[in-house]
This record gives C-alpha cells, structure tokens and sequence, in this order.
C-alpha cells in the first residue's frame, strides 16, 4: 500500500514536468529494446556490470555527455547545431582553475569567471547566428577553434594543476552515496524537460525550429530564441567545464576535445530530427545513457579504444537508421 | 468520347482512425474533365494521392486504358500516364522554375551535362502561356503561392500525360489566370487528355466539367452529367441536406476609424497607399495576382518594413515594426499561404491553433491542461475541424481542415482588427458559409475586418465596401451599392 502511494506520487511528479512516461516508452521502443539488451547482453558476460559501484560509475561518466546533449537537444530542435561545446569545456575549466592556481580568486569567484566566460562564448554563438546568418555550422566551428584557442593562450598550453579541497570537492564530491556531477545532471535534466514541455519558451522553441517563417507570422521573437538556446548550450558546457577541472584536480586546455560529436550522436539517438521542429528531452537522456554503458561496456570487455571507435560509430549508424525506417514507415502507411 | 481511360474500383484506404475511402469507384473517360466534390475531408485528396502512388491502397484495383494497374510509388504513377497537380504544392523553394518543371528529367547532352539553354527555354515556352511574367530562371521562393501554382500547372503538363489530375489548381488564382488555365484544360481535352478536376468553387465546376462526382465522408455517393445537375442538388447530395442561407451579412452600423494608412510605401511592392477602416467595417480587397494586395498587408502587419507612410489606429498614429507590435494594437493577419506561413506541419492540431494565445493558459511554468483543452475544443466545434484528435498532426489534415485551424489560431487571440488573405482558400462550401457567418458575427460585434479575396462572388457578398489594387496601387474603390464584378474586374485589369 505504501509502495504504490509512493510510486503513483513519483510518476505524477514526473508528469508534471512533461516526462510522461507511457508516452516515452512509446515513442523510444526501438532505443529502449536496444538499450535493454545492451544491458542485459553486458550483465551476463561481465559480473562486474551489475554492480552498484559500476552502475554509479556509468552515471558519472556520463554525466558531462548528459549536460552538453541537453543543450544540444535545444539546438538541434532549432534546426542548429552547436560544435564548440568542447571547447568551451576546455576554456570554462581553465580559466576557473587559473584564477584559483595563479590569482588566488576566491573558489565561489573563480568558479563563476569560468562559468560567465562560457556563457557568453554561447552567447556570443547565439547574436551571431541571430543576426548575421551566418549558418550555425560556421559560428560555432569558428567558436570551436576561439576557445580552444583561448584555452592554450591563457595556460600557455600545460594544464594548470588545482590542489584545493574546497574546489575539488564541487567535482569528485558525493551527496550520499551519488557523485555531485550526476546529481547536476539530474537537475539540469528536470530543468531542460521544463523548459521543453512546460513553459511558452518550449513551444516557441519546437515553432522557430518547426518553421521560422510561420513562427515569424505568429509573432515570436525568434533571433530572442536562437540566443537563448546557445546560451543554455553555452552555460551546460561552461558548468560542465568547471565540475570537470574540479574533477580531475587541474583545468586541462585540451579537455573536450571532440565532445560535441558524442553529443550531437546521443541527441540523434535519441530521436531528434537533424532537420528541426522535433525532439524530446526523454530520448536525449536514453541516447546519453546507449553511449555511456556502451563505452563501459566495451572497458570491462578488454576492447581496445581503437575498436571501440569503431563499434560505437556502427552503434551509431545502425540504431539512427532502424529509427529513421520505422519512421518511414509510419508516414506512408 | 466515350472510352474510359481510368478506372478505380472498389477502394479502400485506412488511417489510424481514420477510414478515408470506403469502397470508392471511379471513372474517367478520355477527353472529358471530370470534377470531384466533397467536404473537406471527404477523401477527394487521398484517392488521388492513391492515384498517384503517394499511397497504397488497402484493397481495390485501378485500371488505365482497361490495363489492371500496380500503383506502388510515383514512378510507376507516372509511367502510367498520370500526373497530378497536388493540392500543397510542393516545388523545391531554392531552385529555379525551369529546373523545378523538369526535375528528374533535365534535357541533357551525350556526357549527361545539363543543357540549361534548352530547359529554359521549353520551361520559358511553358509559362509564357499564362502571361504571368514569370522568369524560368527566377527562385521558386521569390514567387508568391499563385504563381508557384501555375508554375506547377505548367510543370504537370510538361508530362504530356495521358491523366491529369487537378487537385484545386485555382485556390489562389483570380479570374483572369483562371481563364487561362480553363484554355489550357480547354486545349488538352481536345487533344484527348482526360482531367480530374478538383475544387470547391461551383462556379469553376459548372464551367469547365462535363460530369461530376461527389463524395462524403469517404464514400462515393453519385456522379452527374454537369449540364443535367444544378449547385443546390449538388450541396445536397455533398452535405446529405440542403444549405440555407450561404451568404448572411448583417447590417449594422459602422463605427469610427479603427485603422487609417496614409501614402504607404514599400519601393518596388507598392505605392501611395492610402485607406481607412470603420469599426465593424468588412473591407473587401480585390486585384490580380501580384498586385500587391497580400504585400499591403504584411507590412500593415510588421512583416516586410515600410519606406514611407504613416498608420493611425483609432486615431492614433503608431509605429508597427514587428508582428509582436501589431498584435499588441489587436491586429491579426490570417496569412494566405497556410504551409508556410501560417502552420508548424510537425506540430500538431492543438499546438498550432494555441501557439498564439500560450499566455492563456501557460503562467511561468505551469500548463492549464484543462483550460488549454477547453480552448482548442471550442475551436474545434466552432469552425467543425474535422480531426481524429487534437493531437494528431496538422499534415495529416485535410487541406481544407488545415486552413481553418489557420483561422482558429487567429480567431483565438481575439483581435480587434482582422486582416483575413484568403480566408477560405481550399475550404469547402458548407464550411464557408460557417467561416462566413463567423465573419459577420464579428464585425457586428464591432471587429474591424480586412477581407483579401481572389474569389469575386465572396468579396462582393461579404463587404461593405472593396478596394481594387492595381500594380500596387489603389486602382479604386467602390461601395456596396457600386458592386459588380464587371466593374471591379475592369479597374483590377486596368480595363484591358
Ligand atoms: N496521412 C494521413 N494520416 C492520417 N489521416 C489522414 C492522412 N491523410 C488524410 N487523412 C485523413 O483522411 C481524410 C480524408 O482526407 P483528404 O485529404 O482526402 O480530404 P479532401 O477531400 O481532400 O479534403 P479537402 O477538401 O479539405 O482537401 C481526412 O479525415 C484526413 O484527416
Ligand atoms: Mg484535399
């Protein structure tokens, strides 16, 4: 009797974020069975999969991929695409670790330079793409090599090594027996799920990324939207930057490298449409969650990093397509 | 005359629930133009998508030339010898008209190089019958939608098909690309073509088909040789009752100015425009495609910026430089062209009828479910949306259905000025009469109306006063009691 209290109060919290999960299950069955047997496959041939110190480590480790695919889910929902995500890692981790290593900041300071400098790069993707035209391709593969750049200049290309209690704590902390970078993910999930399903900006975001021109007649402020949505792209990356550095106990320049490309492949396997108007936060946290026990898995199997490559990108390929049939599918009945 | 070139027999068609074609029969003959009628959301679009290899059918057979055919994609349509104007048009927006009317099949010479020369000018020889102006060479997307109509005209003659299939053709055309278009039909029926011809004006149906076929709710229900049938039998037999009252207007007195434009400007669209609106006023606008009338408007409404000119709402003179600042005056604008200016086609029914009015029932990050469905459901019953539910998605639709979650979207946010461009475009006549009244209702509620018709019996029914436009400029103006379609044809072409 308790345990039912419980659970239908939890699933109605869920429901008033936007997760409803009937729903989800439906619109994922592919994902999810591929997931299931993912797990179920690694579970029978690694002990060690199933254990709760592995499971905690998946969490972790995909925690950073987690807040970089939300933004990106944004926009790619758009019809965008972000591609200095990396880089702003890189540049947010450095310059928090800098200012505590070399300038003595204060940790609440320095933590929060890190995170403004890396907003205001998405910012600065945002006007770009707003106001210029230019296609987010470029501006954020320009940004992509900006910060990046930005991130050698300020450390002079050696990692800045970070060995403060107070700081490093925000990193490789716990809040129980959960590590705090699985618990910012968590709410930064709740609050991307929010802003999709239950605010006007939502549903402004699905008709600027549906149909500019049809949003534009509506009145929607649509160069307001496009900032907004490289910003929040910007922020996740800034903030993942900094729990990274506090992590690894040093703000490395060439951290991120790559990351918005893992990124960009959960959000698709989560079944967001690379041409815009369509996506959904539940299936951007499965696609996360592929990728993650995937990488794990393949760890605990011996396989070397070589051919993981290579396995994720057949992953990759495979699950978008069987997607993009059933799909098909359903439009020609 | 008498030999049938197409047969479709026994039809059936299945949606997620949806039944779109019950048992469906159809007959085409060679040389004849055969109109099919229905509601919206009879079915007509789909048994031509059928047709056309965009579906396949559930069950039934389709013979060509007595031939038992498999249609299982466009291809093998079009090997058939069918081709098919589709009701949403569906021309690649940043390519050049040549290159859209012979997509697929571009002339090329022996190293397969495109002769570019050689499309253009066939492309060129193709348009210059509708005396339209249009350039082969020019963009798509520079084209407004009755151009890009006729460009597909041109494109699914260019088949030299055997079957051609017309699913409302002329929904943004005015009477004199009409004319030309009926030449055309006129021209390929003597050269044996049989032609399907789809659309929701009477006045077209009685003028160019020799038999037609009504369908409802998925079924067919009769065909009738068109010079033994009349508009009344036909609605009857469409809507299963006789309509009353089609056209309604109530009369009532006009207010004071709601909305006044001096000399508007936009160089190169139009010029020296100058009008007024009375409280409760419906305002008719007439005028050729391209003249200007759709482009007045948008920059009324903030869309496109304005060189010069100055506009006043009850009196007052404001700056509209957004969408967003015309709507914070009451100003609504119902756009003309509802796929891509008016709906999201990824979103569903009630998103797009509600994504104007969010604030209704959205505070902060709270939705109102509740209020939010007692919205769309009032619209849905208001304007009679013929839908499987409010979550299903608005390009699964109907086309006439779309257009009226169109109005919906703006009825919803209440305005006190109401631009309307074709407000009826693609609707069928018992809806119309339904949007009519709704229109009535309004400007006796004291609504200022806008009405931006290509159809003459509607404007001049429904207005109080028409202004004709003329290669943007106002050509004139007429009151009620001037109204004649003679005299607004003649100022629209000039008197040519
Ligand atoms: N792909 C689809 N999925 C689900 N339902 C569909 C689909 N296509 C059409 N329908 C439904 O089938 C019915 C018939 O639609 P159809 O487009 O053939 O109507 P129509 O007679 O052409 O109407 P109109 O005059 O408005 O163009 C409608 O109820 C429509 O909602
Ligand atoms: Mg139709």
């Amino acid at each position: 009797m308790m345990l039912k209290v419980a659970t239908n109060h939890k699933s109605n919290f869920f429901k008033k974020i936007g997760l409803d999960m009937l729903e989800f299950v439906k619109e994922n069955v592919g994902i999810l069975i591929g997931f299931a047997v993912l797990c179920v496959a690694l579970s029978i041939i690694s002990p060690a999969f199933l254990t709760e110190a592995n499971i905690l480590n998946i969490l972790r480790q995909v925690s950073t991929n987690a807040n970089l695919a939300l933004g990106m889910t944004l926009v790619i929902i758009i019809c965008g695409i972000d591609l200095s995500v990396g880089s702003i890692v890189a540049l947010s981790g450095t310059v928090t670790g800098g200012l505590i290593a070399f300038s003595n900041v204060p940790i609440p300071a320095a933590v929060f330079a890190g995170i403004l400098v890396g907003t205001l790069a998405g910012v600065f993707n945002g006007v770009m793409v707003a106001y210029t035209g230019i296609p987010s391709f470029i501006v954020t593969l320009a940004m992509l090599n900006i910060a990046r750049g930005a991130a050698y200049v300020y450390t002079g290309g050696q990692p800045i090594r970070v060995m403060n209690e107070d700081f490093n704590v925000i990193g490789a902390g716990y809040l129980g027996a959960i590590p705090l970078p699985v618990i910012y993910s968590f709410v930064f999930l709740l609050l991307t799920a929010i802003i999709l399903n239950k605010t006007k900006l939502g549903r402004h975001i699905y008709a600027v990324g549906g149909n500019k021109e049809a949003a534009r007649f509506t009145g929607i402020k649509i160069k307001r939207i496009e900032i907004f949505v490289y910003t929040f792209s910007g922020f996740l990356a800034a903030f993942s930057g900094v729990v990274l550095a506090a992590r690894m106990f040093s703000g490395q320049p060439t951290v991120g490298n790559g990351f918005e490309l893992d990124a960009i492949a959960a959000v698709v396997l989560g079944g967001t449409s690379m041409t815009g108007g369509i996506g959904k936060i539940g299936g951007t946290l499965i696609g996360v969650l592929v990728i993650g026990v995937l990488n794990n898995g393949l760890n605990l199997l011996n396989i070397n990093s070589f051919w993981q490559l290579i396995i994720k990108g057949i992953v990759i390929l495979a699950a978008v397509y069987v997607d993009m049939m059933k799909k098909r599918k359903e439009a020609q009945v | 005359m008498s030999n049938v070139i197409l047969e479709m027999k026994n039809i059936h068609k299945h949606f997620p629930g949806v039944y779109a074609l019950k048992d469906v029969n159809f007959e085409l003959k060679a040389g004849e133009v055969h109109g099919v009628l229905g509601e919206n959301g009879a079915g007509k679009s789909t048994l031509m998508k059928v047709l056309g290899g965009i579906y396949r059918v559930d069950e039934g057979e389709i013979y060509i030339e007595g031939q038992k055919m498999a249609i299982h994609d466009v291809k093998d349509s079009q090997n058939a010898g069918v081709s098919i104007i589709h009701q949403e048009l569906v021309l690649v927006p940043h390519m050049s008209v040549a290159e859209n009317i012979f997509s697929g099949r571009e002339p090329t010479g022996k190293l397969g190089f495109i002769k570019t020369e050689e499309m253009l000018g066939k492309a060129q020889h193709l348009l210059d019958f509708f005396h339209l102006g249009i350039n082969a060479s020019q963009l798509v997307c520079k084209l407004n939608i009755a151009e890009q109509q006729m460009v597909e005209v041109a494109r699914a003659i260019s088949f030299n098909s055997k079957i051609l299939v017309m699913d409302e053709p002329t929904s943004s055309l005015t009477e004199k690309e009409v004319n030309f278009l009926f030449t055309t039909i006129e021209n390929l029926k003597s050269q044996g073509v049989g032609i399907i011809y789809i659309s929701h004006r009477m006045s077209e149906l009685f003028r160019i088909t020799d038999r037609i076929t009504v369908m409802r709710d998925g079924q067919y229900i009769s065909t009738k040789v068109t010079k033994e049938t009349n508009v009344n039998d036909l609605i009857s037999l469409m809507v299963g009752r006789e309509l009353t009252s089609y056209y309604h207007k109530i009369p009532h007195e006009l207010g004071a100015n709601a909305l006044e434009v001096k000399n508007l400007t936009r160089k190169g669209v139009f010029s020296n425009i100058n009008f007024n609106l009375r409280q409760g006023e419906i305002l008719g606008f007439s005028g050729l495609v391209g003249a200007g009338r759709s482009e007045i408007m948008k920059s009324i409404f903030g869309l496109d910026r304005l060189d010069s000119g100055e506009i006043f709402i009850h009196g007052k003179k404001v700056t509209i430089k957004s969408p967003n600042d015309a709507m914070n005056f009451g100003i609504a604008l119902v756009p003309e062209n509802r796929k891509d200016e008016g709906l999201i086609m990824k979103g569903q029914v009630g998103y797009n009828m509600t994504l104007r009015i969010l604030d209704q029932f959205i505070t902060f990050m709270n939705v109102d479910a509740i209020k939010e469905n007692e919205i769309i459901n009032t619209y849905v019953e208001k304007l009679a949306i013929k839908t499987s539910s409010t979550f299903q998605l608005i390009s699964n639709l109907s086309g006439g259905n779309q257009q009226k979650v169109v109005i919906a979207k703006w009825l919803a946010a209440k305005p006190q000025i109401l631009i309307l461009d074709e407000p009826t475009r693609g609707v069928d006549v018992n809806a119309k009469a339904e949007i009519y009244e709704i229109i009535n209702r309004l400007a006796q509620e004291g609504v200022s109306i806008i009405m931006i018709s290509s159809e003459l019996p509607e404007i001049i029914n429904m207005s109080d006063r028409v202004i004709v436009v003329r290669n943007g400029s106002i050509a004139g103006m007429l009151k009620r009691e001037e109204f004649s379609q003679e005299r607004i044809m003649h100022m629209a072409t000039g008197g040519i």
